[in-house]
This record gives C-alpha cells, structure tokens and sequence, in this order.
C-alpha cells in the first residue's frame, strides 16, 4: 500500500530547515564567488604537466613509436609508452565490467582518440609541443562502426588481446521468462513493434576529466586529486591496478564540475600520470580538453532495440519482447553492478502490469570509445524507459485509441505494490494514474486532443506526447547489487562538537546535487541542528568513510539514508545524556525537534545543543565521552521513483523543425528533502532529455572518424532553444527508506526523451509516421513526412 | 589553450598596423574579434607567426552612411548591427541576417568585416553581401586604399582576393530607395553554422515591378553562392507567387549541398527552396511596408 499527499509539511522551522524547506544552497556562496577549487585549480611545488598522444585512426596496428624528437624538445622531461608502462605490468587495467582495457596501446589502436603515450613537461605548451613530435607508425586496419558491422562472420576481430577470443561480443544476457512470453504472444490480437536506435551521446560535463598525481618518493604516500563521482571505490582500483598499498593512497576529489557518470570510470590518463609521478617523483597534472573528453572518455546509449508488445483488442498488454545489441566500443567499460551485464535495462516493462516479459540483450566490440556509461541514468534505465513509452503509444495507435487511455488501463495499480514485475524487481511504491492526470490537467489534455483535430484539418502539425515512466535506483541491497566485488552500501558519519555544531562525512560525493545542503538538512530534520551548522565533507578518502560513490541517483537512497541512521543512534545516545542532565528516565523524556523534556512538564527541557555541550563535559558516569557516530547502510530494496510528462510541438513541414510549446512534468520521488533543489534537478534532466531528443549524438564516418569531437558538432543546447518547463509533483514515499526519499538526479533524464519523441511522432501519426529515431533532427521528419506522404 | 608559440602585438595606429602587415606579410594574421581565429589557433589548426591585435586603433568600429553607402568598419561588433538604428533604418537583410550571427557571447566580440575576411563557406554575412552587392575597402602602406566588389573578394572556402600585406578597414552596401530584405537561416542550436541559410534583397520601382534583385546561400555550396539566374528571373517583373516559386527551383537547382550530420543533400536542397520562397515574400513584404 501506499500513501498519496501532495505537500510534505515541514516539522521544523525555516531557520532550522529540515525536509522540505527550501534552504540556500550552502556550497553556492563558494562557486558563485568564484572561489571553488577545481582540479585545474591545483597547483603543487615542482608540478609537471602531462599531455597524452592519441591515435589518429579507429583501429591501425603499432609498427613503433619514436619518442626521440620529443625527448629533445626543450621542457620535456620524459615520454611513456605502453612499452614502459609494460614494465610495470601497468599497459593494461581492468574495466568497472570485468573486462581490460589498454592504459597506452602496445599492440595495436582501437579507437580514434586512444591513448598511444604522454608526454611529460615543465609546462603544458611544451607539452603539447612535445606530444606533436611523438611519431607513430600505424599499420591501418579496417574498422568496424557499428556493433551489426561487428557480427559478420568475417568480421575482423577487435580485441585479439583477449585470449581465444574468436568474434566481437563483448556480453551476452537475458531476464525474464521465455516461455511465459511465448505463450503471451501465441494468446494476443495484435503484436506491436518498434526498432529503434539509441544513439551514442556524452555526458560532456563542463569540467573535463583530470588529475594532479603526487606520489612521494620518500614515503610512498600517493595523493591524487582525481575528478571523481566514487573516490574510496577509485581507491580500491588503484590498490588493485597499481599495487600500492591502500593506505598510502588518498584520492582527493575536489570540487567537481559536473560529472552525470563520466567521472565513474578510471581513465588511462589517471593511471599514466600516477605512475609517472611515481617514477618521475614529482607532482604531474594531466587536465583532458574538452576534445579529449569527448573523443575517449566514457560516453553513454548506443542500444539498437527491437520491441515487441502483445496486446489484446480491448487494450491489454499481455507480454513484453525485447532483443537488444549494445555498441560497447573498443573496451566492455560499463559501469555497473557486477551481477547484470546491460545494467538496470531489465525494467523496460515500465508502469505497467502484465505478466511476462523476455529481454535478450548481447554487447559488440567496435573501433570506438569505451565505456557505456550511465549518463545521469541508473544504469541503462534511460533506453528502457525510452522503448516500452515509445512502444506503448504505437499500440495505442495501432489499436484505435487514445495513448493517455491505453496507458491507464494497463498501470501497476496502488494496491498492487510491493509489485514484482516480470522480469524479477519489485517496485516499492507507486501511483501512476494520479501522476498522468495531474499532467493532464495541468497541460489541458482534452482540449489539445480538440486542437489536433482542428489543426489536422487546416493541415498544420502539432502533436501531444506522453511518458509516464518508472525507474529503478538507488543501488543497492548488497545481495544484489555490487562492482567488481564492492557492496554497494553506503556510509555517513556524523560527528556533533560541543557548541552543537556538527561535521557530517559522507562516502558519496556531490558533482552540483547539492549535497552540502541537502544531507545538512536531513541531520536538521533529525536532530533539530540548523542546516547551515552541519558541515558536509566528502570526496576525500582519508577523512570519510568508504562508500561507493555518487552516480545511479544512489545518494539520497543510500547515504541519505545513513544520514538519517547515524542521527537516530546519536539522538538515542543525546536521549540518555539529556535524562542524565534533567534527572530523569530516558523512557520519560519526549522529543520535540531540537530538544527532550519531561513528559508533563514541558519546562523541564534541554536543548540538542545542551546535550552536545555536555557529551563532551559532564557526561554521564559510565557513558563513552563525546557525541559522535557511524553508519553504514545496506538498503533492503532499490526504489522506484517515477512521474508522467507531456510535451505538446508545432511542426515546420517545410523544413521539419520542431518547437516545444509546452512541457509538463509531474514528478514523484517520495519525500522532497529540498525542493528547490529537486526542482532544479528535474529543470536539468529535462533539458539533458530534449537535447537528446532534438540535437545530440556522437557519430562516426565509416573510417571510424568521431564526428562531434567538439561544442560546435556535439551540441549541448543553451538556454535560447531549451523550453519552458512547468512542473507537479506528486509525493509516494518509498515505505523502505527512513525518510521516505526516492533519489530523482536522473528521473527526467529517463523519462523525458520519450516524451519529446512522442510529440513529434503524434504530429505525424495520423500519415502514418511511428517512429524516427533519435535525435529527431529536422532532416529527419522531413524524410519521414516525405515517405508517408500520399 | 595551448595554441603553438607566436608573437602578439597590438598598436595604437592604423599606421603601425599597416607598416608590419607590409614587412612581415603572410605570416601575419590580423586579429579583431578572434572568434573565427582563436577557436582555429587553440585546436592548431591555424598557427600564424605573429598576431596582430588591431582593437586599440580608434576611429574604426563606425556604422553609418557615407557617400551612398550603409558602412560598416573593422571593429564594429556583430552586437552593434544587431543593435544599430542605421542598419534598422537602411538595410533590410542586414537587420534580418544580423540577430542570427552565431550567439550572443560570440556577437559581443565577433566583427562582420572579420567575419567576410574569413570566408568561412557557412559563414551568413558573406551571402546577404553579395545579395545586396557589397564592396570591401582595404588599405595597404604601399598601396593605399583598394575598392573590391563583394563578388570578387570572396573567391573560394578561406580564400579571399585579399593580399597579405592588407587591412579590410570597411564593408559597405549601396542604399536603396525602395526595397526590402531578408535572410532564413536553419540551424541546429545558437551558436551552430547554418544547415541553410538564404539572404534575399528586392528594390521596387515606381510601377512596383522588380528593379534589383539578391539571392546568395550559405552552407549548400563550396562557397556562398550568388545564384544570378533567379536574381534574373526576378528584375523586370511584377512579384507574384509563382513568380518566386520559379526563382525558388532556380536557386534550388544551382546550390550543390553535401549530405552529413545536418542533413542529406535532397533535404537542404528542398529547404533552399522553402527559405528562398519565405524570403522573397518577407523582402517583398518590407518593400512594401
């Protein structure tokens, strides 16, 4: 069962500013005064500056490599090679997914853009001159582009590297229950299906990729600043990779620019300057342009998916096919729990109830870059959510009715939850139709359908599309979810001084979520300390403890969490102290946010921060000293935020263009800690969603060539062409959480894509149009208009 | 950036200016608003010897009317078009095309006269040029000042009739009496370089028949295209629908776009058509008006 309630009423005041108070962000008056500190803001004594040379070719042989020239340069100090680093036994690492991946290529390339050497200077010009005179002779091989390329009998094999290794797949996977599905389909009136590309986008973070590697040749401490989303995990890796004793490593991630998954995965270029400053004993930085970032580091999607719905004629769906293949690039780099090898994907059934389902899903080897990141997605939610909301309104479609109908008549129902979908989640909470119709209200639905019609007629183009979506994240339950061994719970410690200030350390690490307010908030809520007193540190190992970092919309599901744990044991202990001072039992005193009295006598109180005061000086005999405390948090499940939106556009025919006249959201990620906050989170992901939808990708010429290896041709769209969004929330708190919070970082980045396509394919429904992938660029409906036309 | 190692120097005089672009000539790059240039430098994909950063001279950053022509200097700003009551005032396409220069950040820094001078072939300004039949003036120390009609100046992809040792000081377009203007530009985001982009121009005569016609497009050839067969098309008669339509298949069958990320060849070819009908009635339209 589940609870529906449209505002959280705050039970502190605004200046304590617990859940549900829109509370300043505290880390702004930092980045707003330009006095953050980012990686490139580092500067250590006697620093070098690293630059890495990279191939120009997709896929070539290695015939040598002459640093000579280079080595002569003036200001270079050194240059390395996958040779050198071989030596080491450093050439190859391992991927978050269990595979390796070359650090400096030896063998051969396997991607325009991989790391062949670097380049090691006094300052970074000479670096960069010095890396333009590291000759490399390549054998040119063919390349493959795309993972269907890659499947051919006589395809050449990537990744000869790997042992025995006779074709391209990287992976192979299924869930669900293929009979069950087989039998749903032999029963249904009508098949949907659609097939449709995801196509290759980049998280682009503004701030690139970097490190400041400082090893001490003296005492073998390593300290590397590292843009970071999960530093104590990039410290287990480097223990692992490099052999280094754990505690000598400390990974500083400052403050980060933006990471949506890209800064999950370890980089070569992390690896090469670690190791050079080992060698060299000095500090070198190594910072990506923006190129590097986008032509090498982990992008994201790159799913071809096939959907199939079986449906009867009154618009039931019966059982879900879905056949997937994954372009993986050069190197299997997804990051991802170790136990599912396309992520999350397996929640594709979304909102909706019926009882089988078979996903197959396999991942090809090509001459691209690796990765498969989750960009601002709990991993590889984002395709899912996109297929089953595209598929669901072609059966619509196909069937004669409305989509906003077909899909109310197939949703998980309230009562229904704890519901365990088809392919073996169980979702926690969730009221889906309240969430569509407050976005129908809001948008006007009927009267739009009223305007299509009319429109239809004088022959101009507009359409209404919908998604309401389900995601499923905050991993996660450690009997489920791990990488690469590591549980992934994760950890918060609280530590209360005397003057009842407090200092709240966390194992996840805030990239612009907002952290620093938010977590302050939830020790607001349970203790009654003001947010702006509580002091949040993270990203650096040596002073928080171990968590497996901030990615996946995990943080507020799992260190929230902890959060509010470590509260609850210290306010059992201030429970005790607070007896001691007012001379009473524990069990008679009550809490009112912020203070214990005596039951009855209200006037017999003392305050947390009285409480604090006397941990540290007239605690009770017996007691350990001090207030202070840890927590780490194993969820029993993952949650399942989810929403509907609407998108209404107006359609050039003569040019194709498309503009976005409205955008609803309504949102439900449970409790709302911040909601100026969450709004804000939500503002992003739709415009991450449109751009997606409208503009973005990474292509590659049939060389393996990137295209949009730059902001001029991998488009990020500015405020001038992102829509206006209007928002509704409804709040179902997830009955596991302590708080009831549900994590909603990525949810309009999963749910809206769909939304926008929708629209654009609702304006051309009625010629038949069902699908143009994305990103539904101009050319591309005038072709589908074009190919409809009568 | 790390572009590779050059000089920078940055003088006071037009004079001074001249005097170096004379002594050290091709491996000169002129530097006014840089938004072309340093792009090009930080990627190395140019890397000239010296920089000459002309932005301290004074006197050249003037719109207005001289001698019958809408004047535009050197170190006039994208931004000052788009705000300019001269250009409002006087020259149709210009005011149209001006607002879709790039972006706003872009528009602060970035000058038309730079903008022609680097004939970048999806460049906007270099099409309403030559719809509205501009002339480059530049000036050398040894040989003074040089008249260039729009149409020679621009002679292939960043190549230009400019010689080494010049300084394009202006870029100006007759006035007209009675006409109007336009210019249609499809792209992707702000910022972005036109998938299409179409400048058209109309004078009128007495009778309201066409005198003078301009039609040039970006991005769907190796260079902007003056298309002077639907220019033709056009003089001499009365504006009407078909009449446009017919300049519109015209310049739709003269431009000779590639297929790539923006789009297939077939799709800009048909949007040269679609802008090249909306622009002429937009012209036609502010003729009128």
């Amino acid at each position: 069962m589940t609870t529906t309630q449209h505002h959280h009423a705050p039970i502190t005041t605004p200046e304590v500013g617990g859940i549900g108070h829109n509370v300043r962000r505290i880390e702004d008056d930092r980045f707003i005064q330009g006095a953050g500190n980012y990686l490139d803001d580092i500067v250590l004594p006697r620093m070098l500056h690293m630059v890495l040379v990279r191939s120009p070719l997709a896929h070539a042989t290695i015939n040598s490599i002459d640093t000579s020239a280079a080595e002569a340069l003036d200001g270079v100090v050194a240059v390395v090679t996958g040779e050198m680093l071989a030596g080491y036994n450093l050439a190859w690492m391992p991927t978050l997914s269990g595979d390796t991946q070359a650090v400096l290529a030896t063998d051969k390339v396997r991607f325009q853009g991989q790391e062949v050497a670097a380049v090691i200077a006094t300052d970074p010009y000479v670096a960069r001159d010095g890396a333009e005179l590291v000759m490399v002779d390549y054998e040119p091989l063919d390349a493959i582009v795309n993972p269907m390329q890659g499947l051919e009998p006589d395809a050449p094999i990537i990744r000869d590297d790997l042992e025995d290794k006779a074709d391209n797949v990287a992976y192979e996977w299924e869930a669900g229950d293929a009979g069950a599905t087989a039998e749903a389909f032999a029963t249904a009136d009508r098949v949907v299906t659609i097939e449709t590309h995801y196509p290759r986008s980049h998280p682009s973070p503004l701030e690139t990729c970097g490190v400041v590697a400082d090893v001490s040749p003296v005492t073998g401490q390593a300290t590397i600043y590292m843009t970071s989303q999960a530093p104590h995990a990039h410290r287990t890796v480097f223990a692992l990779v490099a052999g280094l004793p754990e505690h000598n490593i400390r990974i500083i991630s400052p403050d980060v620019g933006g990471g949506f998954g890209n800064k999950v995965p370890v980089y070569p270029g992390y690896v090469v300057a670690t190791a050079a400053s080992l060698v060299l004993g000095a500090p070198v930085k190594w910072v990506e342009t923006r190129t590097e970032n986008l032509i090498s580091t982990g992008f994201a999607r790159d799913y071809y998916m096939k959907g199939e719905l079986a449906v009867t004629a009154e618009g039931k769906i019966l059982g879900l096919r879905v056949d997937m293949v994954s372009d993986q690039g050069a190197f299997y780099a997804d990051a991802q729990p170790t136990k599912t090898r396309a992520g999350l994907f397996h929640i594709v059934t979304g909102s909706y109830d019926y009882p089988a389902a078979h996903v197959t899903t396999k991942g090809v080897y090509t001459n691209k870059a690796p990765g498969g990141v989750a960009y601002r997605c709990s991993f590889r939610v984002t395709e899912a959510s996109f297929l089953i909301e595209r598929l669901v309104q072609n059966a619509a479609y196909e069937l004669g009715m409305d989509p906003a109908e077909f899909r109310k008549r197939n949703f998980i129902q309230p009562d229904q939850f704890p519901y365990h979908s088809p392919t073996g989640f169980v979702y926690d909470s969730g009221d889906y139709e309240t969430a569509l119709d407050m976005a129908m209200d809001m948008i006007g639905y009927e009267k739009l359908r009223a305007e299509q019609a009319r429109a239809r007629a004088e022959g101009r183009l507009m359409g209404i599309g919908i998604a309401s979506f389900t995601e499923v994240v905050g991993a996660g339950p450690s009997g489920e979810y791990d990488i690469l061994g590591l549980k992934m719970f994760d950890s918060a410690e609280l530590r209360v001084h005397p003057t009842g200030k407090a200092i709240l350390k966390l194992g996840v690490k805030t990239q612009g979520q907002g952290h620093e307010t938010t977590f302050a908030q939830i020790v607001a809520e349970e203790l009654g300390i003001p947010a702006t007193d509580v002091k949040v540190v993270h990203g650096d190992t040596d002073n928080t403890p171990y968590g497996l970092g901030t990615y996946a919309s995990r943080s507020t599901p799992t260190a929230g969490a902890a959060t509010s744990m470590v509260s609850r044991k210290l306010r059992s202990k201030a429970r005790e102290i607070a007896a001691h001072l007012l001379e009473a039992s524990p069990e008679d005193l009550e809490w009112e946010v912020g203070a214990f009295h005596v039951r009855g006598s209200p006037e017999s109180s003392v305050t947390i921060q009285e409480v604090a005061f006397a941990a540290y000086t007239n605690h009770p005999p017996g007691m350990e000293a001090g207030l202070e405390g840890v927590h780490y948090y194993d969820p029993p499940n993952m949650t399942y935020p989810f929403g509907s939106y609407i998108v209404v556009v107006d359609l050039d025919s003569g040019t194709g263009e498309w503009k976005v006249r409205r955008m609803v959201a309504v949102d439900d990620c449970g409790v709302r800690i911040n909601p100026m906050i969450v709004d804000g989170q939500i503002h992003g992901g739709l415009a991450e969603g449109f751009a997606m939808s409208n503009m973005q990708w990474i292509t590659f010429d049939e060389a393996g060539n990137c295209i949009g290896s730059n902001f001029m041709d991998y488009l990020v769209p500015t405020a001038w062409e992102t829509p206006r969004f209007e928002l509704g929330e409804t709040v179902t708190p997830s009955p596991h959480h302590p708080i009831g919070a549900k994590g909603v970082g990525e949810s309009a980045t999963v749910g809206s894509p769909a939304a926008y396509v929708n629209a654009v394919i609702d304006a051309l429904a009625h010629i038949g149009v069902r699908n143009i992938d994305m990103p539904v660029l101009p050319d591309r409906v005038w072709q589908a208009i074009r190919d409809h036309a009568e | 950036m790390y572009p590779r190692a050059f000089d920078y120097v940055a003088p006071e005089t037009k004079q001074e200016v001249l005097d170096i672009l004379a002594e050290r000539g091709g491996e000169v790059k002129v530097l006014a608003g840089g938004q072309s240039l340093i792009p090009m430098m930080k990627l190395r994909f140019a890397s000239p010897g010296t920089l000459v950063d002309i932005n301290r001279l004074s006197g050249l950053d003037s719109i207005d009317i001289q001698n019958g022509h809408l004047r535009v200097q050197a170190l006039a700003r994208h931004s000052d078009v788009v705000r300019s009551d001269v250009v409002a005032a006087e020259n149709d396409a210009m005011a149209s095309a001006a607002p879709w220069i790039a972006d706003p950040l872009v528009r602060n820094l970035g000058t038309l006269c730079g903008s022609v001078a680097h004939h970048d072939p999806e460049g906007d300004w270099a099409s309403v040029m030559l719809a509205c039949d501009a002339e480059v003036v530049a000036e050398s120390r040894d040989g003074g000042e040089r008249v260039i009609p729009i149409a020679g100046f621009l002679v292939d992809m960043f190549t230009t009739s400019l010689q080494p040792t010049e300084l394009v000081t202006e870029v100006r377009v007759p006035r007209y009496r009675r006409g109007g203007g336009n210019y249609q530009k499809l792209e992707r985001k702000i910022g972005d370089y036109a998938t299409v982009g179409v400048a058209t121009h109309l004078e009128l005569d007495d009778a309201g028949s066409i005198s003078n016609a301009g039609i040039a497009l970006t991005s769907v050839y190796a260079h902007n295209l003056k298309v002077t067969d639907a220019e033709q098309a056009l003089v001499g008669n009365a504006p009407s629908v078909e009449l446009f339509a017919e300049a519109a298949r015209i310049a739709a069958a003269a431009c000779d776009p590639t297929s790539d990320v923006r789009g297939s060849a077939e799709y800009k070819r048909d949007v040269v058509r679609v802008f090249t009908e909306r622009g002429l009635t937009a012209s036609l339209a502010a003729a009128q008006g």
